[in-house]
């Protein structure tokens, strides 16, 4: 921290030409100087006040350290440099108490607001909170040498997934914090495989890096506390070789100032929110966790979904509850729900007219998550397109029916998956023969609802080990 | 010049020697983790037989899941039972 400059004893100005105000007020500050010591700082040229001589504060130091928020500001200041009193704007009265001179002024009128300090303009105060040594922060500083590129270095330096990364400056980091009510220094969870307890401050790091605007900081907190739980095993998602990754769902009335895409091409590029998000989470795995691809991180083939896959759900586009109602939250709450899940893949149905027909070929499909022959230990989320759930919709069914439903279709006739049928080793021992098996355990089957307006087709993402023994989906509030 | 905030965990590794190598294992107590993957009991059970002709005490133990890092009881357990382990993945 930086021992504030002291100001000089009697009268102190801070003025901007760019202010009407200070204008109106230029020869006042000539007049007070004629009677009394009186500095001026100008913010943005040194020429002005042309009343009396300026000194330069174009770096904004004395505006920041002083906690100057409006020009014209006037401060009076003792003899030992400690500030007695300000007043701000101009208020002919205020300014004739002020400096006890009752002519000063009589010809301007008697009162006009002041504007803001370029010291806490929005485009600058986080670099200036950060130059004067404000920020607070107490992550290590990596310096890039001149001849480095930032951008190379940040992947010389193993940070990146691959993809660019945004500079996580100490302003852009400040700037990130301010979208969190959260104390930077919070500890947020516990993060396998290294097992590091994650700050406040260093999720928002990752968070700049991944592109996150602050006020996507909250989601990315929660999405962090959802997938460090043992319920989830962000752990076991890494080492395992099947190659699934943490999906996330948003739902609340959150996804609309955050502007993340529940329509046309959801699942895709295009939106910031949607991508960056689940990026965040991924840097955080990697960089403060330790997981890297190659590492603990051995998936056989990997998913796209693994570089980061957050949603939102159309909630706006059914009368059907949320897949966080669903999961046990309120109506109207922001959550976040993390599933261990591969990439999606579409269910397409083009032809069927009634909720019966769709229900039928979306459960054929279904049976087949990666593999036919793979039963109950698997979970899986199935995303309904509008089209498709306008059948259930006109035909009145709600989600508990479309579930109930679903799950009838969803039972496997062991006999046609033991081992050695069809010509294929792959299967279930002998004896599970003569047995109805649901496809999933009871609850393993996940259902959300997005997508553009046009498009008969769904999509389903199959999971990994569920259960206590793997993966459970967790669902967390967002709260600020 | 640009100064960056470090993203990871600034962690320092512990530097953990690895345990001695024993010269062999007869007399010794021998731990056989089985993860829970399919099989892997028979890969173990064949381990055993061989580690018993050789004069090796074998001790048999299993985690709860294959999918979750063995819990720290079972660790100290091992640790404090055998002066070896051998751990099997299998499928």
């Amino acid at each position: 921290m930086v021992t504030p400059p002291p100001l000089s004893a009697g009268l102190v100005a801070f003025v901007k030409r760019d202010c009407e105000t200070c204008k109106l007020v230029d020869p006042v500050l000539g007049a007070i100087a004629k009677d009394e010591p009186l500095t001026v700082y100008t913010q943005d040229d040194v020429s002005f006040p042309t009343s009396v001589a300026a000194v330069d504060d174009l770096a904004l130091e004395m505006s920041w350290h002083h906690n100057i928020e409006t020009v014209p500001t006037l401060i009076r200041v003792d003899a030992n440099g400690v500030e007695e009193e300000r007043i701000v704007g101009w208020s002919r009265d205020q300014w004739q108490a002020f400096t006890g001179n009752m002519e000063l002024g009589i010809t301007l009128p008697g009162f006009r607001p002041g504007c803001g300090s370029l010291s806490v303009d929005p485009s600058r105060a986080d670099e200036l909170n950060a130059r004067m040594g404000g920020s607070g922060l107490v992550t290590r500083r990596v310096d890039f040498a001149e001849l480095e590129d930032d951008f190379e270095a940040m992947y010389d330096r193993g940070w990146s997934d691959g993809l660019p990364l945004v500079p996580p400056t100490e302003a852009r980091v400040m700037r990130m914090l301010e979208g969190t009510t959260r104390s930077a220094s919070d500890i947020v969870a516990n993060v396998a495989p290294d097992l590091i307890d994650v700050t406040v401050e260093k999720i928002a790091v990752n968070a700049v890096m991944a592109g996150c605007k602050p006020e996507y900081l909250p989601v990315v907190i929660a999405a962090v506390e959802a997938i460090c739980t043992d319920e989830f095993n962000i752990h076991g998602l890494l080492a395992t070789t099947m190659s699934v990754g943490p999906v996330f769902v948003v739902n609340g009335p959150i996804r609309k100032p955050l502007g993340m895409n529940s329509g046309i091409n959801v699942f895709g590029q295009g939106n910031r929110a949607n991508l960056t998000i689940g990026r965040a989470v991924q840097l955080i795995v990697r960089n403060v966790g330790g997981g890297r691809p190659g590492g603990v991180d051995r998936a056989t083939q990997g998913s796209p979904a693994k570089i980061g896959l957050a949603f939102p759900e159309d909630e706006e586009g059914t009368p059907w509850i949320s897949l966080a109602e669903e999961r046990g939250m309120e109506p109207g709450v922001n959550a976040i729900t993390a599933l261990c899940l591969e990439g999606p893949r579409l269910i397409v149905d083009q032809l069927s007219r009634t909720p019966e027909s769709l229900t039928n070929n979306i459960a054929e499909c279904l049976m087949t998550t990666h593999s036919k022959r793979m039963v109950y230990g698997i979970d899986a989320l199935l995303v309904l397109s509008p089209e498709h759930m306008s059948r259930y919709v006109d035909a009145g069914w709600d989600r508990a029916r479309f579930r109930a439903e679903l799950e009838e279709r969803l039972m496997v006739n062991t006999d046609d998956i033991i081992r050695g049928t069809g010509g294929i080793d792959e299967g279930l021992p002998a004896d599970f023969a003569g047995m109805q098996l649901p496809k999933f355990r009871p609850g393993g089957l996940h259902i959300a609802h997005a997508g553009g307006p046009a498009g008969l087709f769904s999509s389903v993402f199959a999971g990994w080990v569920s259960g206590e023994k793997g993966s459970v989906p967790v669902t967390k509030e967002i709260t600020p | 010049m640009t100064t960056v905030l470090d993203p990871t965990n600034e962690a320092t590794p512990t530097q953990i020697d690895p345990a001695m190598r024993p010269e062999s294992l007869a007399g010794l107590t021998v731990g056989l983790l089985d993860i829970s993957k399919p099989r892997g009991d028979i890969f173990l059970n064949r381990v055993e037989e061989r580690l018993t002709a050789l004069g090796s005490t074998v001790k048999r133990y299993k985690k709860p899941t294959f999918a979750k890092p063995a819990p720290v009881d079972l660790r100290h357990e091992i640790a404090s039972q055998c002066d070896a382990v051998i751990e099997a993945l299998a499928d």
